[in-house]
């Protein structure tokens, strides 16, 4: 009895991280083509917001979701046309609209406030899969939104490093220069990844407003931060869309831990458990990364023999790096 | 195929690179092209690989006139560059290297790409593993995959813009060779290098470039004098040796050992004296540009290591204070390590001057900028980027930015890239620098060079380093021997 409420906490932790999967797997892609959008904690909301709002008024709930995907497209969009085409700082005009888009949700949802909206229908059983002991659980009773995380996790992968397309979105953040002289456009390459990735951000949004968080009730609808989150998250997860989700899931887990606690441990102040996913997640992806740091690689210079290959390893599989060209403008001669 | 360039032009604001270049290029030719530095020779190279375009000329293939618009368009119709830091992705693989930018459908055949490759580079006796990064290669052998690249995807006219300087000296003979029998198969080879030694074993024709005019062009069999007094309107003679008579130690080396995940250097002693000139040559990789970094407080070393510059002790100390006690490194990669690209000449001599200052004296910034300029006759302006200084004239602006007084250089390949005018003019630098009591250590692969400007030499192999020989009592065959690995105890 006991193990399987925790299956379906867990089942419920999968559901709550799929805004996230979505939002990390669309800056991921964004970020591979070399430009950062910084605007993804202001894009969440906004679109959160805006989705509510169209779902509401047309009583249309895909035209929701298509509404916020709108609206991340859009924010990218000026992203991408400031950094690619005026040469403007990436961070600086990120940042602006990340702060802008989250007052501006905040104020133009005003009247939308504590409305009850249309809400995304209940989880399903897939057939067969669901009998699955354990992971027909976890994986194969949940709403179409989780479905559809599934099959984009398994997409962005196949699509970033299997296909021809995908070899050259990572050769445009790795070296232009050699991306150009392959052919490849490597400008508008980018405002189509950075547009594309924006709308998959601008999607998380509808996911919370409409299923994971249903509602919208401003300032406390309890998503500020979350995008500052994801953007951790894709750099911890290496920039690889697997890596990213599976970080989207801990995050989720780590939260759904702060809750299960706090009702078995009423001493601490519920404040703490709230907050303590943020830095504990921090840790835990800096501990996965430490492959990255030179004094580890020394340190096990000094190992015995016998370990030293294998720990190596472990960490040389653990090692990431940016996009080389992450931030750095294009033009060619 | 046949390529004809007719009067091209291109100017770079004020500088005009190429002034009316005219040049016809036959099937089955190694054309050469030499010239000093700033002559306009990467310009038109790149104006034919379709990185730029001419302001005005005509280019016919075949006696069409064409229009390149990109290198991508370049390549359609065959003609293939191959730069000299190849434009690769470094960590990524080799196959999907490869794959990135050949056309064809959603998900790439990768084993039919890696087969076809593999029977390409044997042909040429080339092994290319197809699924290694590329980040793991050394500079010739990605060198090898971007020339099979560029016949793989059908080049004809095969442009190398100085290839042969970061590689060894067997990957300079085997590219050699690659490009002879290219050129016996009818492909034409463009080849620009400063190294007249390679033009005359390599080139069937040579053109002379100079300040932006194609002056003259000469046909085997060469007369290096007739070739040197055209690129630079007079004949030129390397300087001597300055000989070091000092007796004072500059630099003690006790018990250096260095350790690095491939090579273990052990037990060195060197003392170096005032003025003093040391070359040290081996093949790339064999740990001679460890024991530099090492010198120059860039790398750390282990063991009893003990390292007196000028009688302080600077074992385990940072680099900081390698800096006080007048230690300098130029680095061979000019743009990565020692040039900071997006900066004006003037604010990199702003960030090398007086620190002390919180506010820039622009005045006085200004004025050493030019003093510098014309002392270390640097083309180029006080606001002119550093990238856009050709190749050799990067390389006068390092040197310009080393402070003095020195006690002791570091360099790696100084006069890599340079013509050579500015490889004599570098060495008269550096002998002024020694008169003062500056002891030099430099790195180069031309074994002519370390011969020619060294007082002592010491080779290096596998990590091992010989004893230090007088260079006025060896030779070219005894040092090749000994980089070779013969000769080393134990
Ligand atoms: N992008 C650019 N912007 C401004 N000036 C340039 C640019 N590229 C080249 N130049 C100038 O054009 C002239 C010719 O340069 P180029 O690179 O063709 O010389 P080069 O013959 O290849 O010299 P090197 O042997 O030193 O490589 C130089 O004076 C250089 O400063
Ligand atoms: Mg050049």
């Amino acid at each position: 009895m006991e193990f399987n409420l925790i299956l379906v906490g867990l089942a419920g932790v999968i559901a709550a991280a799929t805004p996230i999967v979505f939002a990390t797997i669309g800056e991921t892609i964004t970020e591979k083509a070399g430009v950062t959008n910084l605007s993804v904690n202001g894009t969440i909301i906004l679109s959160a917001m805006t989705g509510f709002a169209v779902a509401t008024s047309t009583d249309n709930l895909w035209l929701g979701f298509l509404a916020g995907a709108f609206v991340g497209a859009l924010v990218a969009a000026i992203v991408a046309f400031s950094s690619i085409t005026l040469k403007q700082s990436q961070v600086a005009v990120g940042f602006v609209l990340t702060l802008m888009c989250r007052d501006l949700a905040y104020f133009l949802g005003n009247p939308f406030m504590g409305l009850s909206g249309p809400r995304v229908p209940p989880a399903f059983e897939i057939p067969l899969l669901s009998k699955i002991p354990i992971l027909g659980t976890l994986f194969f009773n949940q709403d179409i939104l989780v479905y559809l995380s599934f099959l984009l996790i398994i997409f962005a992968n196949i699509y970033v490093y299997k296909t021809r397309p995908g070899l050259s979105l990572q050769g445009i953040g790795e070296r232009p220069a050699s991306a150009y002289i392959r052919g490849t456009n490597v400008n508008k390459m980018r405002y189509i990844y950075t547009i594309l990735g924006g709308a998959l951000v601008g999607v998380a949004g509808p996911m919370y407003s409409l299923s994971v968080k249903a509602g919208w009730k401003g300032t406390i609808s309890g998503l500020d931060g979350i995008g500052w989150i994801v953007l951790a998250i894709v750099i911890f997860g290496g920039w690889n869309p697997l890596r990213g989700s599976l970080g989207a899931y801990l995050f989720a887990f780590l939260q759904w831990l702060g809750l299960v606690l706090q009702t078995s441990l009423p001493g601490i102040p519920s404040q703490v458990l709230q907050v303590a996913p943020f830095p504990l997640m921090i840790l835990t992806l800096l501990l996965v990364n430490i492959g990255n740091a030179e004094w580890v690689d020394r340190t096990i210079m000094g190992l015995p023999e016998n370990v030293r290959p294998a720990i190596s390893r472990l960490l040389r599989s653990m090692k990431t790096n940016p996009p080389s060209s992450l931030g750095v403008p294009f033009e060619n001669e | 195929m046949k390529v004809e360039l007719r009067s091209i032009h291109k100017y770079f604001g004020p500088v005009h690179a190429n002034n009316n270049i005219s040049l016809t290029i036959l099937p089955g030719t190694i054309q050469g092209i030499v010239g000093e530095n700033g002559a306009g020779k990467s310009t038109l190279m790149k104006i034919l690989s379709g990185f730029i375009q001419a302001d005005e000329g005509e280019i016919l293939l075949d006696d069409q006139v064409i229009t390149i618009h990109s290198p991508s368009d370049a390549l359609k119709r065959g003609i293939g560059m191959l730069h000299q830091d190849p434009l690769d992705f470094p960590p990524m693989k080799v196959i999907d290297n490869l794959l990135i930018g050949q056309e064809g459908g959603l998900f790439p055949n990768k084993r039919k790409v890696a087969a076809d490759i593999k029977k390409l580079a044997n042909q040429f006796g080339f092994s290319i593993d197809t699924e290694a990064y590329v980040e793991g290669l050394t500079v010739g052998e990605r060198q090898q995959l971007e020339i099979i690249r560029l016949l793989w995807m059908g080049a004809r006219i095969l442009i190398l813009d100085e290839p042969t300087t970061g590689i060894s000296a067997s990957q300079k003979e085997k590219l050699f060779e690659t490009l002879t029998r290219l050129a016996s198969e009818g492909m034409i080879v463009i080849f620009v290098s400063h190294k007249l030694e390679e033009i005359e074993t390599l080139c069937h024709r040579a053109a002379v470039f100079r300040g932006g005019l194609l002056v003259g062009e000469a046909i085997q069999p060469y007369h290096t004098d007739d070739l040197v007094r055209l690129m630079f309107g007079k004949p030129m003679e390397l300087g001597s040796r300055l000989g070091c008579h000092s007796e004072e130690n500059v630099v003690e080396i006790h018990n250096l050992e260095i350790e690095d995940p491939r090579l273990h250097i052990r037990d060195v002693d060197l003392d170096v004296k005032a003025g003093e000139v040391i070359g040290l040559a081996g093949m790339e990789g064999s740990g001679q540009r460890l024991f530099l970094r090492a010198l120059g407080g860039l790398l750390a070393t282990t063991g009893r290591t003990k390292l007196l510059v000028k009688g302080h002790d600077l074992t385990h100390e940072p680099y900081s204070s390698y800096l006080k006690t007048g230690v300098a490194y130029v680095p061979a990669d000019r743009m990565e390590e020692g040039l900071i690209p997006g900066l004006t000449l003037k604010e990199h001599f702003i960030l090398t001057g007086d620190t002390k200052k919180l506010f820039i004296d622009q005045e006085e910034s200004l004025h050493r900028t030019k003093v510098k300029i014309s002392e270390f006759n640097i083309k180029g302006r006080p606001d002119s980027y550093v990238e856009e200084l050709s190749g050799g004239n990067q390389q006068r602006a390092l040197l310009a930015l080393l402070n003095e007084p020195l006690s002791l250089v570091l360099l790696e390949h100084p006069s890599r890239g340079l013509d050579l005018e500015s490889t004599i003019w570098l060495w008269e630098k550096l002998k002024e620098r020694c008169k003062t009591g500056t002891a030099v250590i430099f790195i180069s692969s031309d074994l002519e060079q370390i011969l020619h400007y060294s007082d002592r030499i010491l080779v290096f192999f596998g990590g091992k380093v010989s004893k230090p020989m007088l260079a006025a009592e060896t030779n070219v065959d005894q040092l090749g021997q000994l980089i070779g690995g013969k000769g080393f105890v134990n």
